[in-house]
């Protein structure tokens, strides 16, 4: 136990929870000005927490118990998450309790909960987008769980701090297979968040939408909570792939220089992840849910591929 | 007189059950003492055989010989570690089951409680005389026991026909996997008309009889493991009967089936060849995908978790035969790895299935419904089963930090190794395949949200379901402590894989004791630290406490202000309990995807029918492929020895002369 790997762990948390509404507000303002749209301020994600926040809250005469704790613990399980990726040192107390198996489990909890509650007050809408999240789910998980064992077949570990050291600092060594992985990755990372063209984070157009049809019920502070889920869950992603596709400046020790160094490197990383994200989703259009198996199956290929040429032509050095 | 060892204990317990079986027979009419006495009793005694085996894992093995049965043949029972793994799992299962049993049974359903007692606990006696049996008679004899046993708790509601029916189906299924079973003994005894195990493990390791013996108890215990193809009569007989019946057949028997694979595969036969695992990982990945398919498009609740029965068997054969595999390249920590993750997994699946499977049990009684698009909103009028249920539901779908997920993980770091084997190809197909182990793991989260999503949550489907009554006081105790368990079992991985450790070492000579105590008994490293490592209790306590600050913090700064209102649903006014999505409505994106698993009749009426009737029919082709073809073939085969019988006694004397021609003129040469 030593006291800078603590500190590291609860900087990374507190950057997490500060920060992810920032890249959420980032995105959005590169969105709008692609799309040629006056964009809304950098902080507005912020403004609208808080205004969440302080309103009343107006529960459903249905609603249980479950859909009052949902918000809670689907908050907790993407802070969690947060806290589980490398962002700004590899030497993290947290580490040695949950590895990337773990981390696509604890995803999965989140995801349950999250439907459960949309199903819970009953409403056409409500199950609808439960029912949509969990198919979406089932697809992109197995393809989320093949490269990550790619990386880990690379590092012979599970754990996300080993495969950062080892892609980070070991050996600099090209790998092929982690630019398909990388690309399966990107495709699971949209699909999961809610993002175009699986879904469309802006939408309420009803029949299209996904993640907000699940939350239409929820209001005041239940809603802030859950939306402050989103973006821990977006940045939790971005910071995946960066640890997994980009770890460089990633520092193995925790001392306050290079984390403050790791922080600015974050920082700017994510600044490009946000605009890179904003591009894909201008320039594609969103699909059909059914054709959201073929997305999701050619990702889960990519990864397959991934893993099959680390086999075939990395195994042996 | 010797001192009474362990085996003496357990075999005492055991028979304990098949008395009370028989003071409840002997008592018919009273209900009260069956239920209230018997029942609890049975439930302490299962408790007792827990902690009894829990005390013999680690001993050495010990023998008992029976002088029952026939002159020559004494019941030979021997309790090694496997035997009392399973014992162990037996016991503490039991002892959820049974209380709740007491609480469960009513003198007005089905069979009569008295005959139910015997019965119940006359299969109990017969599981533990299954895992302790050292001989091929006392096997067969206990496994018979425990088939007619379940055969008639099945058949618990008999007036009604599709329950004969399906009981019927298991009982016949059952019985040619008991001459598959047989014969493989009889292959192993060899010609030494030996039928001890002890025997058996002398039979020869060369040649093609061992692979024999291991494909016939493959058939034998796959079918009453549920294994792909001989599976079908999983799905029909575990939902009709009793709910503790139901458990205990999903929970209890499936496992006697993999104790008796494990038995022959690791300690009778001695050599084990890498392509038997491999047959067994295609057919437990194809059990499992198919079990987790048609668990998400069921529409009865039992019946979805029969199917993920299947899919969980699936998932153990997956780990026994990755075990075979590296098993057969020498790599014995590797196999043990493997087998762990299985041997875990029974022990998972048979609290969460049975907790499931119980609070189905309640669900029926309080509502007299099994179809799911007839319930609904349950978790305002049944809180407890609710919640336990929640529990049982996220530990099937094997989400942390519960106990499915730690079975999972140790398979999925198990598949994680298959990369280092020293062969040309399987170190690349295997790695991949681990792919289909997150799909089935993955869809099984949806199968549970849709499971428990529209029997819990949501609006009630039926006027009645408002009438609903929460589980009885001792049925709450069953499900506490089967959910405590859920609860335990994937808080403390470490104790179990300490314990597990004998029974990898007896059979595959590897153990992870050391790798997984060495960092203390909140983190599990089943290999070494940097390989990979989880902590479930820092997993569970960190969600708690963040979930307890956020709350602090939220209701701290801000008012806590809550108005109950009419739902929203995008301001649509019109909002009634037949607009939330159906069973099979959540099923739509499954049937959809998976469509070659599935065999659909639809009716979709014009738009202009005045009575329009809507149906979507999703049933298994195996059925169609498979059983129905070869029961046409038995059928004709029949009717053509029916040829034979003419009804008149001077064709049958003329068989009999022929009969006897013959065997003359074959002994004369």
């Amino acid at each position: 136990m030593n006291f800078y790997a603590f500190l590291a762990q609860l900087l990374e948390l507190v950057v997490a929870l500060v920060l992810a509404p920032l890249l959420t507000g980032w995105i959005n303002q590169c969105r709008a000005w692609l799309q040629n749209r006056s964009a809304p301020p950098l902080l507005q994600t912020y403004y609208t927490l808080s205004k969440l926040f302080h309103k009343d809250v107006l529960l459903a005469h249905n609603a249980s118990s479950l859909f009052r704790a949902a918000p809670y613990i689907i908050f907790s399980c993407m802070a969690l998450s947060c806290a589980i990726v490398p962002t700004l040192s590899t030497d993290l107390i947290f580490a040695p309790a949950a590895d990337a198996i773990a981390l696509v489990g604890l995803f999965a909890l989140a995801r349950v909960f999250i439907a459960l509650a949309g199903m819970d007050v009953g409403t056409s809408f409500g199950s609808l987008g439960s029912r949509r999240e969990m198919f979406i789910g089932f697809l992109a998980e197995p393809a989320l769980l093949m490269v990550f064992f790619t990386a880990s077949l690379i590092s012979r570990s599970t754990s996300l701090s080993t495969i950062v050291e080892t892609l980070a600092h070991r050996e600099f060594v090209i790998y092929p297979s982690l630019a398909f992985a990388g690309v399966a990755f990107t495709m699971v990372s949209l699909a999961e968040n809610a993002r175009v063209p699986i879904d469309n984070p802006t939408t309420h157009l009803e029949l299209t939408m996904i993640h907000e049809a699940m939350i239409l019920e929820y209001s005041g502070r239940h809603l802030a909570l859950i939306e402050w889920a989103a973006s821990l869950k977006l940045f939790a992603y971005s910071c995946l792939g960066i640890a997994l596709f980009f770890p460089f400046g990633i520092p193995e020790a925790a001392d306050p220089l290079s984390l403050l160094l790791a922080g600015a490197t974050l920082i700017l990383k994510l600044a490009i992840g946000g605009i890179v994200l904003a591009l894909i989703e201008t320039l594609s259009a969103k699909m059909r849910i059914f054709r959201a198996p073929e997305f999701l199956g050619t990702a889960f290929l990519l990864a397959v591929l991934a893993m099959l040429v680390h086999l075939l032509l990395e195994a042996g050095q | 007189m010797r001192q009474l060892l362990l085996i003496d204990w357990i075999l005492i317990t055991a028979l304990g059950w098949l008395a009370i079986g028989v003071v409840g027979i002997a008592f018919p009419r009273k209900f009260f003492l069956i239920s209230r006495a018997l029942f609890p009793l049975g439930a302490f005694l299962g408790l007792l055989l827990a902690l009894l085996a829990l005390a013999a894992i680690a001993s050495a093995p010990q023998r008992v010989i029976l002088p029952i049965g026939l002159p020559d043949l004494p019941f030979h029972l021997r309790l090694d570690a496997l035997s009392a793994f399973f014992l162990l799992l037996l016991g503490a299962t039991a002892a959820g089951i049974s209380i709740y049993a007491a609480g469960y049974l009513r003198p007005s359903e089905g069979t009569e409680p008295g005959l139910q007692c015997l019965l119940y606990h006359a299969l109990l006696t017969s599981m533990a005389l299954v895992m302790l049996a050292d001989d091929g008679y006392a096997f067969m004899v206990a496994w018979e026991t425990m088939a007619l046993c379940a055969y008639f708790l099945v058949a618990s509601e008999h007036r009604y026909a599709e329950i004969r029916r399906a009981a019927y189906l298991y009982l016949l299924i059952s019985h040619i996997g008991a001459v598959g079973i047989l014969l493989a003994f009889g292959v192993m005894a060899g010609s030494s008309g030996d039928y001890t195990f002890d025997a058996m493990r002398d039979f020869p390791t060369s040649g093609y009889w061992p692979t024999v013996a291991f494909l016939l108890a493959l058939f034998g215990f796959g079918t009453k493991a549920g294994l792909l193809p001989l599976h079908v009569w999983l799905p029909e007989a575990h939902p009709v009967a009793p709910s503790p019946v139901s458990a205990m057949m999903s929970g209890i028997i499936l496992k006697t089936a993999i104790y008796g694979m494990l038995r022959v595969a690791f300690d009778l036969l001695h050599v084990q060849l890498g392509w038997w695992g491999i047959l067994l990982l295609i057919l437990g990945l194809a059990s499992a995908l198919f079990g987790v398919i048609f668990a998400a498009v069921q529409t009865d609740m039992k019946r979805l978790l029969a199917y993920s029965s299947i899919e969980n068997i699936g998932l153990v054969f997956v780990g026994i035969g990755l075990a075979l595999v590296f098993k057969s390249f020498q790599l014995p920590n590797l196999a043990a790895l493997a087998l762990t993750a299985a041997l875990y997994h029974c022990l998972n699946h048979a609290f969460f299935k049975s907790l499931l499977f119980l609070c189905t049990g309640s669900v029926l009684h309080a509502t007299g419904e099994r179809n799911l698009g007839k319930l609904g909103g349950l978790i305002h009028r049944m809180p407890w089963v609710a919640w336990l249920a929640l529990i049982g539901a996220l530990a099937s779908a094997g989400l942390p930090p519960l106990n499915g997920f730690v079975s999972e993980w140790l398979l999925l770091q198990g598949f994680l190794f298959t990369a280092g084997l020293p062969h040309g190809y399987l170190n690349m197909l295997l790695p991949v395949v681990a792919g289909a182990v997150a799909l089935i793991a993955a869809l099984a989260g949806f199968a549970m949200v849709k499971f428990f999503g529209v029997v819990f949550l949501g609006q009630p489907r039926e006027e009645k379901l408002a009438q609903a009554h929460d589980a009885s006081r001792l049925e709450r105790y069953g499900l506490l402590w089967l959910a405590a368990g859920c609860v335990l079992l994937g808080l403390l991985p470490n104790v179990i894989i300490a314990l597990l450790d004998p029974v990898t070492r007896q059979l595959v000579g590897g153990g992870l004791r050391y790798a997984a105590t060495s960092h203390g008994w909140w983190l599990l490293a089943p290999i070494s630290e940097d390989r990979a490592s989880y902590s479930p209790a820092a997993f569970l306590a960190s969600i708690a406490l963040f979930m307890a600050f956020v709350y602090w913090m939220v209701r701290r700064y801000y008012h806590g202000r809550a108005q109950r209102v009419a739902a929203w649903d995008c301001g649509y006014p019109l909002q009634t309990s037949r607009m939330q999505d159906t069973a099979e409505g959540f099923g739509q994106p499954i049937r959809r995807v998976f469509s070659p698993f599935f065999k659909r009749t639809r009716e979709h009426p014009s738009p202009f029918d005045a009575q329009p009737r809507y149906r979507s029919v999703v049933e298994d082709p195996l059925w169609y492929w498979l059983y129905l073809p070869l029961a046409r073939l038995v059928e004709y085969g029949t009717r053509l020895i029916a040829f034979l019988q003419q009804g008149r006694i001077a064709i049958y004397l003329l068989y009999s002369f022929v009969t006897l021609l013959t065997l003359l003129v074959l002994t004369r040469g």
